[in-house]
């Protein structure tokens, strides 16, 4: 390595630097033919027609070639992917393709969240804010089984919590960067209330305590490979939905609302969820100090609930009364995320096997 | 026209909001003291306190009380009454 190289692989270390992620292996006709654009400069066209997606509209949201297709083409607004041209990031045509899947997409979400009930057990409240707040928590109280949370802190065994790790890894080492997106889209109060939850996320602007770095203490303790995006190919497209759902809502002012919406309903369902995380990560012999991701979640979450339901929700809602389905919408999609989540991780433990896609990979 | 009226948005100066069946958000430049004046380090933005008395992270909120179902609906036409007058609004349901 030369000189140059060397200084800087050491001030990557030293400042702490994310890599652009390594292009994974295709899962279907859609991403191979995309990584196959992907590894040409930007400036050729026009596009494969193989790249849009054609199956059925319900599997879309999970579905491994659709989703891993959105994520890569999502990335490049992140940390980038190695060896591919910067200028993909607004290349008209991939964002005219990406338009068709994230459409897709979307008919998928709105069929399996059709179903989830924001119904409150008592009246109604009359004013629009206190109305949002209100369905949000029905939306979230709503017990749906059997929990992930509940079986890590329980019975879950080594392996298992580190697979959940793994999973969450994909979304935790770039924790809250898809909901900063919204920051622009926003103004006055509701924008301060966004800030203020960013400003804990990101651990206000000291970086050994933002909440990225406290999962990458976590990944080290478990001795999982904690470089951003390492574990891309192994993760399904359940996976990879949930982060894909805050990029799509993130990167358009038109879902602003759903982007919200997301945020109010994964911080009010976060709290307990995580001190079984934490009891669990204990249970298994895990450390203090990497357990303190779990445990600044139990407490910073418990605030930030009260903000994203009754500051910024509500104040979306007043300031934008037309966005109020909208908010709804994006708090049942990230509802159903989990929901879908959960139910591949519990399905796939109890039937003995590994809920990654290729266990093989791991360590 | 510009006016220097109540519309300006005012400083955080050390408030409290009182949450719906939940927590005390604080909010500001507050000291937190121990009962014999002595004070307690912390560096958090915003501070949610334990009002239902489940927390096992007091004097922090971990999200108990929706197991407690703790219920106060923090009106603030109520709780202007209580304040003022230490005595329950005649119309409030609450038994004595």
């Amino acid at each position: 390595m030369s000189l140059d190289h060397e200084q800087t692989a050491l001030w990557r270390h030293r400042l702490g630097h994310d890599e652009p992620v390594a292009l994974p292996r295709a899962r279907g006709p859609v991403t191979a033919a995309l990584l196959d654009t992907l590894v040409m400069p930007a400036s050729d066209g026009p596009l494969d027609p193989d790249l849009d997606w054609s199956g059925p509209m319900a599997e879309a949201a999970v579905d491994d070639d659709l989703q891993l297709a959105l994520w890569l083409s999502y990335e490049l607004h992140y940390r980038g992917l190695a060896g591919v041209d910067d200028d993909w990031e607004w290349h008209p045509d991939l964002q005219r393709i990406r338009r068709q899947w994230e459409s897709h997409f979307l008919d998928s979400l709105r069929h399996h969240t059709a179903g989830l009930s924001s119904e409150p057990a008592g009246p109604l409240e009359p004013e629009l804010g206190r109305r949002v707040a209100q369905r949000l928590r029905a939306l979230a109280d709503t017990d749906h089984g059997p929990s992930v949370s509940g079986r890590l802190m329980k019975t879950a065994t080594a392996e298992q919590f580190a697979e959940f790790l793994i999973h969450r890894s994909l979304y935790h080492l770039k924790e809250a960067d898809p909901h900063t997106w919204s920051i622009p889209r926003l103004s006055g109060a509701v924008k301060a209330a966004m800030i203020t939850v960013q400003l804990d996320e990101y651990g206000l602007g000291d970086r050994a305590a933002m909440h990225a770095q406290l999962f990458r203490n976590l990944l080290d303790d478990w001795s999982l490979d904690s470089r951003y995006g390492h574990f891309l190919d192994v993760v399904p497209g359940v996976t990879l939905l949930s982060s894909n759902l805050i990029s799509l809502f993130g990167l358009q002012r038109r879902w602003r609302g759903a982007l919200v919406g997301h945020l109010a309903l994964f911080e009010m369902t976060s709290s307990t969820p995580n001190g079984r995380y934490a009891r669990g990560h204990r249970r298994l012999g895990g450390g203090d100090a990497a357990a303190r991701f779990f445990d600044e979640h139990v407490v910073a979450d418990a605030v930030h609930e009260q903000i994203a339901a009754h500051e910024l929700a509500a104040g979306l809602a007043r300031t934008e009364p037309p966005l109020a389905d909208d908010i709804e919408f994006g708090a049942r999609c990230s509802v159903y995320a989990d929901l879908a989540f959960g139910r591949h991780l519990l399905g796939a433990w109890d039937a003995g096997r590994s809920s990654l896609r290729e266990p093989a990979l791991v360590r | 026209m510009r006016s220097d009226g109540p519309d300006l948005p005012v400083s955080w100066a050390g408030e409290v909001t009182v949450c719906p069946d939940g927590p005390l958000l604080v909010r500001g430049p507050v000291r937190l003291l121990t009962i014999d004046g002595v004070e307690v380090e912390q560096g958090r933005n915003v501070l949610a306190l334990c009002r239902c008395g489940r927390s096992r992270l007091k004097p922090l909120c971990d999200g108990s009380h929706r197991a407690s179902r703790f219920r106060d609906p923090a009106d603030g036409d109520e709780m202007a009454h209580v304040l003022r007058h230490a005595t329950l609004p005649r119309s409030s349901g609450t038994a004595e």
